[in-house]
């Protein structure tokens, strides 16, 4: 390996490094200092961060089962950050007496099924893929099951662990067809040898059903409400955000440049599977009264928003993915960090305890109408230009049916979203959640949040950057 | 920078000062402030209007600029006024600077109540500036969305009712009209060449018909509903009943208005042959609306309730003259939005201050109460009058034109459908003379109301700016209906 490959799997590499860090200041810290190690995992995860937007040569190693081009590192740089503010969210859990002896786990788990991640992303072979999301995986069963003396999350590790070993095996079996049809496993000479063959059709749906459980589309959603309502909060805003946001960008870059040939099937496939996830995805949030379990569902539903940037397979469709995942990562974030904060002071988490909320707390009350606001695309926040622009790159390729249905069903989502809003701003309770203030970290995160929320609508820079960089078939 | 965008400009700086007020009596000062100074510069622009069309500028749109936002879309942040949108902000800043000083006795968070009503005001300035529709549908949404924390906090009766579905009806209009740009963008360049959200490019060309035939309903439909077009417009009574004064103030005067102004602002204006093959569908629902409207007044004993029913009314009436299409009719159609603003904000502002003292809405509970509060029972009396269409004042003017501009065409459909919908002045006349009979005259029902006390400083001061407009417009109509006139021409002309 020569120095330059160093710098091209740069992400990578400095997440392993900052992984071997807080392994030795682990070992080396005394036992009455082991809450310093959050902070020095926190500045150090930034300063990986910052690394990832420096602008170093791309390419691609490993005879090409690697490949890292100036898409993959905006889409990496986008879930650190996601993954950043998740760190500096739980900054005060993991404060918390039961959680003390286990503070490097955390952080050590979190980056390395980021690690996965990054190497799903810049995947040039299908068995790097696998790895990837084997790598991504695992760590996440783990850190379900973090609070193991809570019976829920340990169910909720083992729910995960079957569901998503049974999704791996559906994919492999897939790829496995793949491979039989094509006698390629990189992507390059796959793409070259797809053709609309009955086997590789079926070998495509099995791979689209293993993605569809890891996105958690219907109809392979059933995993997703017991584990987000069983995990730890922010276990469960990195899953929903994090994890589903890296599935989603392999899955549009496989779409787009592995499986171009076969579109005319895949997106008969992809418009059936957007409608049953939004539809199904709203139908159930509406009933839900535990936050997590309704932010649960409500991300169901908006996983099948990014479809509609796979549907046409244009270049809009990919700028439309990236660009959501980026205004979805700072909405749910913010959500699930107040969910959170609340949960933490409180131990209170159904919708019903935020009656009146705003009469204590106004300004958690206010960070959660935006967050609710910018979830249901509602301006003058994000979200709002998130999925316009997702429905002008479903509409550009003639998809005004499909842009129907999920503008109808936006007017359902509002009315979820309507009810925390409600909930909040119009009950009234006797016993309201009593003021409290949240420490500086909380407050940091939910800043991030706030501001990316606000800014990412306005700043046209931003699309016009994720624009440049993504590509259609 | 442009006159235009300091309208979007001065009520956010007004919500930011209300941010950092310490108390409630300050932030209802600076509400009025901001509002008093964004009255001023509707002033301006409607004077510098005038004077630009004196001067002989015949562009179609004038004070227009432009700033690029998305560069890959082709989405611009435009401004520009013609007459019907510069009469459109006079109206809005007249109805928010009365609305304010009919609040100005809230007494649950007051500051938080002002800046929803301001936000809401400012996306009702700003959709009527826009000429890009991405912007304008950004500003659409935005003014509809404060109206359901407004409706669920300070409202009345089953507020969390009204307030939910008044939100979800209306955004599921815009949803449809939603639908209806992503159909006129993608069709916006059908020779190639850059596709485009700017109202004035594409009026400049001809949207394939098969694509207009699809698109037409979308967008008619989607500003239809807050336009109260039958049979959707059942969010209009409950919301309106349950919404605090100066909210349904606001409402009725103006964001109703948005659906009609986007009617054929957009839907007409870029559509024309759709509208002209579809239109009488729509003529058979507005003369409904219109019909219904006045019946369903009739029979309500909530003073808010056949407000609201008048205003579904009135409202159809402009969607109803819009539909005629022609000079006469148009220009009825906006003068009558002008003028039903005017009229039901002071409507509402009325009962707000009547209920205000008497607690009770239900009109067979209060009688003579012209003896007791004679400066609101005037004005209850003009604002009645101008809305059953008494010659000299607003009401009559609107509707001349709009009926004149009907009858013209020569066809039996048309005529048919007109004498149907002039019969609603007949039934306007009984719900109003009705009311104006029980409520203010005959024996006072109630000893209590013999004590109340007629309208303090600020509640004049909001219902004589309202009153002033209506009869301005009916003493002097030529001075409204010259400024709308020339600009209807460029709409009509494409539907012919």
């Amino acid at each position: 390996m020569s120095l330059e490959s160093f710098t091209i799997m740069r992400h990578e590499l400095l997440l392993t490094l900052a992984f071997l860090i807080i392994l030795l200041a682990e070992v080396f810290t005394r036992e009455e200092r082991k809450e310093r190690v959050r902070g020095l995992a926190i500045i150090i995860f930034a300063i990986v961060t910052a690394v990832g937007f420096l602008p170093l040569p791309e390419g691609s190693i490993f005879g090409d089962m690697y490949r890292a081009t100036r898409t993959t590192s905006l889409m990496k740089n986008i879930l650190n950050i996601g993954t950043l503010i998740v760190f500096i969210q739980s900054y005060t859990w993991l404060g918390r007496p039961e959680n003390r002896d286990r503070i490097h786990e955390y952080f050590m788990l979190l980056m390395t099924t980021l690690t996965g991640m990054n190497f799903m992303i810049s995947a040039g072979h299908f068995l790097m893929f696998y790895i990837g999301i084997e790598l991504a995986t695992i760590p996440l069963a783990a850190l379900a099951a973090y609070e193991r003396f809570k019976n829920r999350s340990a169910e909720a590790g083992i729910k995960l662990i079957l569901s998503s070993s049974l999704s791996s095996g559906i994919l492999l079996f897939g790829l496995s067809m793949i491979y039989g049809t094509t006698g390629s496993l990189y992507f390059s000479e796959v793409a070259a040898e797809v053709r609309d063959m009955p086997l590789v059709i079926l070998g495509f749906i099995f791979f689209f059903s293993g993605m569809g459980f890891k996105m958690s589309l219907v109809p392979f959603h059933l995993w997703t409400a017991d584990v987000y309502e069983g995990a730890p909060v922010n276990v469960t805003a990195y899953l929903s955000v994090v994890s589903k946001g890296a599935a989603a960008f392999i899955f549009v870059i496989i779409l787009f440049t592995v499986f171009p040939v076969i579109i005319a099937t895949w997106e008969k496939t992809v418009w059936v599977i957007a409608v049953l996830t939004i539809t199904i995805g709203n139908l159930f949030a509406l009933r839900q009264k535990n936050m997590k379990r309704f932010l649960a569902f409500s991300s169901i539903a908006q996983a099948g928003f990014f479809l509609l940037g796979f549907v046409g397979g244009n270049q809009l469709g990919m700028t439309t993915v990236i660009y959501y995942a980026l205004v979805y990562i700072f909405s749910n974030l913010a959500a699930f960090g107040i969910v959170g904060i609340i949960a933490d002071k409180t131990g209170r988490e159904s919708m019903d305890d935020y009656d009146g909320l705003y009469r204590t707390n106004p300004g958690l009350s206010i960070a959660m109408m935006l967050a609710m606001f910018s979830l249901a695309g509602i301006p003058p926040v994000a979200g709002f230009f998130g999925k316009f622009f997702l429905f002008v790159a479903a509409a550009e390729k003639g998809f005004y049916v499909l842009v129907t249905i999920a503008v109808l069903n936006t007017i359902i989502a509002l009315y979820y979203y309507l009810l925390v809003v409600k909930a909040m701003f119009i009950n009234r309770n006797e016993t309201p959640i009593e003021p409290f203030k949240s420490d500086s970290m909380s407050k940091l995160g939910l800043a991030l949040c706030l501001a990316g929320i606000i800014v990412t609508g306005f700043a046209s820079g931003i699309f016009e950057m994720i624009r440049n960089l993504s590509y259609g078939i | 920078m442009n006159i235009l965008t300091w309208l979007v400009i001065i009520p956010l700086l007004t919500i930011t000062g209300i941010l950092f007020v310490k108390d409630a009596r300050q932030a209802k000062i600076v509400s009025a402030f901001g509002m008093g100074i964004q009255l001023i510069v509707s002033a301006i622009i409607v004077y510098s209007y005038v004077a630009l069309r004196k001067a002989g500028v015949t562009d179609e749109m004038v004070m227009i600029s432009s700033y690029e936002w998305f560069r890959s879309l082709n989405i611009y942040y435009t401004v520009g006024v013609d007459g019907i949108s510069v009469a459109m902000i006079a109206l809005t800043s007249v109805v928010v600077f009365a609305g304010v000083f009919a609040s100005w006795e809230m007494d649950d968070l007051r500051k938080e109540f002002f800046i929803s009503l301001i936000l809401l005001a400012t996306g009702v300035f700003g959709f009527f500036i826009s000429l890009d529709l991405f912007t304008m549908f950004l500003f659409y949404e935005l003014a509809v969305i404060p109206m359901y924390i407004l409706i669920g906090i300070w409202g009345s009766g089953p507020k969390e009712y009204a307030a939910m579905k008044l939100t979800l009806m209306l955004m599921g209009g815009s949803a449809l009209l939603m639908v209806g740009l992503f159909g006129i963008y993608f069709n916006s360049a059908p020779d190639g060449g850059e596709l485009t959200f700017n109202i004035l490019e594409i009026s400049k060309i001809t949207i394939p018909i098969e694509a207009q035939r699809w698109f037409f309903p979308f967008t008619f439909v989607g500003f239809g509903v807050l336009g109260a077009l039958f049979p959707l417009h059942t969010w209009s009574p409950d919301g309106h009943s349950s919404a605090p004064t100066a909210v349904s103030m606001l409402h009725a005067g103006v964001l109703m208005k948005l659906g009609g102004y986007g009617a054929f602002r957009v839907a007409m204006f870029l559509m024309p042959e759709a509208a002209n093959e579809m239109a009488w569908i729509f003529i058979i629902l507005t003369t409904i609306s219109v019909v219904y409207g006045a019946f369903g007044a009739i029979v309500q004993k909530d003073l808010k309730y056949i407000n609201a029913y008048s205003s579904v009314s009135h409202c159809g009436m402009v969607l109803f003259a819009v539909l005629m299409m022609n000079r006469t009719a148009m220009t009825g159609a906006v003068i009558q939005m002008i003028s039903h603003g005017l009229m039901t904000a002071l409507f509402f502002a009325l009962i707000g201050m009547i209920y205000g003292r008497t607690h009770t809405r239900m009109i067979n509970e209060m009688g003579g109460l012209m003896k007791v509060i004679p400066f609101l029972g005037v004005a209850y009396v003009i604002a009645g009058l101008a809305s059953l269409g008494l010659p000299g004042l607003s009401g009559f003017v609107a509707e001349m034109n709009i009926f004149f501009g009907a009858f013209e065409h020569p066809d039996n459909f048309h005529r048919i459908a007109t004498i149907i919908a002039v019969s609603s002045i007949v039934i306007t006349a009984v719900y109003i003379l009705r009311v104006i009979a029980i409520l203010l005259l005959g024996p006072i029902r109630d000893h209590h109301f013999d004590l109340l006390n007629d309208a303090k400083w600020y509640e004049k001061l909001s219902i004589v700016s309202l009153l002033a407009g209506i009869i301005y417009i009916g003493m002097a109509p030529l001075h409204l209906s010259d400024i709308i006139r020339d600009s209807v021409m460029p709409i009509v002309d494409k539907l012919l």
